[in-house]
């Protein structure tokens, strides 16, 4: 009998056998949504170095991708990134973590690489929870949410990521949940295609931590809950913010051109203020 | 991308912070990152208008934080990579300094010391920074770090910084004061041919994860980005191959030593020091800008009979132990001159205490420079 062999394989480290990941975890969707999309642009690993964080989807491609991987401290990926894309402007630069390593202790990178434009694609895996470190409460921790850190109910507001990056001036910006793979890595391919800077945000499930604590329970009931509450930007727009409030707004939130900052930087040098002294 | 160099061979009057900023054209830096900060500003602005023209890139970030990752960053992908700031901004980069440490990256950091704690005293220079550049970040690590006493030498030092972050795959310290940056004096650029430049050894092929990239004594070779060697980094406990190893105890023990032990075997080739104290009953131990008044108040003490020398640490880090104790074992007296309130001092004192006296002497009014007279004054009163 032939050995059967995922055809998304021969993008991982041979050497590597297993994940980390807990069952019923969403790190494997986005894992294969960002594979998929390497693999449908016909790219080659030697393309890219990927980045990450700390947290459980900053091991994505740490140690998974058999590729140049780059696994760093809590929340300082994209500071990393930046360096390694001034450094390598033709390699493709992939940053993966979590919404506490990108939003949280890293929201300053963030928010600031994408004022800046790099062109860099950031995948932002939001759980909505601390899943590493055993639920604690996340700048996404959905509003009242009972948590460890929250015992009596989250009294803090969540983040809406996409709108912030979006805000703070990235090229692209687009969230999908871990339902919805098929859109996510056409996403994920845009982002990489895009000249500037590009965040896909994957909500996620994490059955183990936040499906515990919502009550929300098994993966399967969470990809349920995304399934019926997941809503395209488009429709969200002509809805109440009551209407809203148990929705997951999926969608592009920003897709556009302008210039980057690598070959924007560049160009000046050349210009009418760079060729004097 | 080219490594860049535009050097201004020449002499020149100028500024320490702007010699540095020759320095690291000149030894071919490919990148540069930083946050306004004083009294290191003039480090950074100088580069912003010079290294793009060398062929460099610079990055001006949203902290220090930033810029200790994005030039850690820089050199992994390849990049002679280089960050400035004062003591505030080594602060923030503690935990990334400690990255650079465990993951064996080149990467030079010019600290124009201030005086402190907190926000301190911007533009006033204070020795504030010597041991937390050493033991800052958290866990046990060696680094190396140089003493410049000159605009000269933070030409000099900037460049010996760069040949010794590219052969030993460490971040090096250039420890500047406020006092050695905005100083200005005669500064000389040797023509390029005359400035010895040092280039890390590049992996070259071979499997990864088969591949011994890290925890070599003998320094190995880097597995740089972009070249298409899969070169797994990670700044957690890891093995010589890369690959993460939080359960084998011999893997953490050698994930602490190995990197320790890469300086500290080599420390012979590494530490420099200024000795000045043959037949010396009293020996002035000082470093950094602090020496040119030990070596004024050594001459006026010589000139009035009393035998005195000194000792100058060029090298902080790794700390020249050896070359104390032959001072101390030779002398009757060690006197310590900082601009601090006695921050080696007691790394001093432990390679002194069983061979001769020894004492601390600060400045009269800390954030100023020692008065030679002053330093005399005191050497009579222990030599009377």
């Amino acid at each position: 009998m032939s050995e059967k062999t995922h055809p998304l394989r021969k993008y991982m480290r041979p050497q590597v056998k297993k994940t980390t990941f807990c069952p019923g975890c969403g790190a494997g969707i986005i894992t294969q949504a960002l594979l998929r999309a390497i693999d449908e642009l016909g790219l080659t690993m030697d393309d890219f170095v990927f980045v990450s964080g700390i947290g459980c989807s900053a091991w994505i491609p740490s140690p998974l991708f058999n590729a140049d991987t780059l696994h760093t401290t809590h929340g300082r990926p994209i500071a990393f990134a930046s360096g390694v894309k001034m450094g390598l402007p033709d390699k493709h630069v992939i940053v993966v973590s979590g919404d506490g390593d990108l939003s949280a202790i890293g929201g300053n990178h963030l928010i600031h690489a994408a004022r800046r434009n790099i062109d860099m694609t950031v995948i932002l895996v939001n759980n909505g929870i601390y899943g590493m470190t055993g639920g604690q409460t996340a700048p996404t921790t959905p509003h009242g949410l009972i948590t460890i850190t929250s015992p009596y109910g989250n009294a803090e507001h969540e983040f809406d990521i996409s709108s912030l990056v979006t805000a703070a001036g990235a090229s692209y910006v687009a969230r999908w949940t871990a339902y919805h793979p098929r859109q996510m890595t056409k996403s994920i391919k845009k982002g990489i295609e895009k000249k500037g800077f590009a965040m896909i945000e994957a909500i996620t499930q994490c059955p183990v931590q936040f499906g515990r604590v919502s009550k929300q329970g098994s993966a399967v009931n969470m990809m349920k809950n995304y399934k019926e509450n997941g809503i395209r930007i488009e429709k969200a727009a002509r809805m109440d913010a009551s209407e809203l409030l148990v929705k997951i707004v999926e969608g592009e939130f920003v897709d556009c051109d302008k210039p980057e900052l690598i070959s924007s930087s560049a160009a000046a040098l050349q210009g009418p203020t760079g060729g004097s002294n | 991308m080219g490594e860049a160099r535009q050097i201004n061979t020449g002499t020149h009057f100028m500024m320490g912070n702007q010699a540095c900023a020759e320095g690291v054209i000149a030894a071919g830096c490919g990148f540069a990152a930083g946050y306004p900060i004083t009294p290191a500003s003039e480090v950074f602005n100088a580069l912003a208008k010079q290294l793009p023209k060398a062929g460099g890139t610079l990055l001006q970030t949203e902290d220090e934080i930033s810029a200790v990752c994005a030039a850690i960053g820089a050199s992994w992908a390849g990049l002679k990579s280089f960050t400035v700031t004062s003591g505030p901004g080594i602060s923030l980069m503690q935990e990334n300094i400690g990255l650079a440490v465990a993951t064996e990256t080149p990467l030079v950091i010019v600290d124009v010391q201030r005086l402190g704690p907190s926000t301190g005293v911007p533009s006033v220079g204070m020795a504030g920074d010597m041991v937390q550049v050493a033991r800052g970040s958290h866990g046990d690590y060696q680094i190396i770090a140089i003493c410049p006493e000159s605009p000269q030498e933070m030409f000099d030092m900037t460049v010996q910084a760069f040949n010794l972050a590219e052969e030993y795959r460490v971040p090096v310290f250039v420890m500047a004061e406020g006092f050695v940056g905005h100083m200005r004096e005669r500064v000389v650029i040797p023509d390029e041919s005359q400035i010895k430049l040092v280039h890390r050894k590049i992996t070259q092929g071979g499997e990864p994860l088969t591949r011994r990239d890290f925890l070599d004594p003998e320094v190995a070779p880097m597995p740089v980005f972009g070249r298409g060697l899969k070169t797994h980094v990670t700044s957690s406990c890891h093995d010589e191959y890369g690959m993460r190893n939080l359960s084998d105890p011999d893997v953490m023990h050698r994930y602490i030593m190995t990197p320790i032990e890469k300086i500290l075997g080599k420390r012979d080739r590494i530490v420099e020091v200024e000795a000045d104290h043959e037949g010396a009953k009293l020996v002035l131990v000082s470093y950094g800008v602090v020496s040119r008044s030990s070596r004024q108040a050594a001459a006026m003490a010589r000139a009035a009979g009393l035998k005195v020398g000194t000792l100058r640490l060029k090298t902080a880090w790794p700390f020249p132990d050896k070359e104390v104790r032959a001072a101390a074992e030779s002398a009757d007296f060690i006197l310590v001159l900082e601009n601090n309130t006695g921050q080696m001092y007691p790394y001093i004192k432990a390679e002194s205490a069983h061979a001769c006296k020894i004492d601390f002497l600060g400045p009269q009014v800390l954030g100023q420079i020692h008065d030679p007279q002053y330093i005399l004054a005191k050497i009579r009163e222990i030599m009377k």
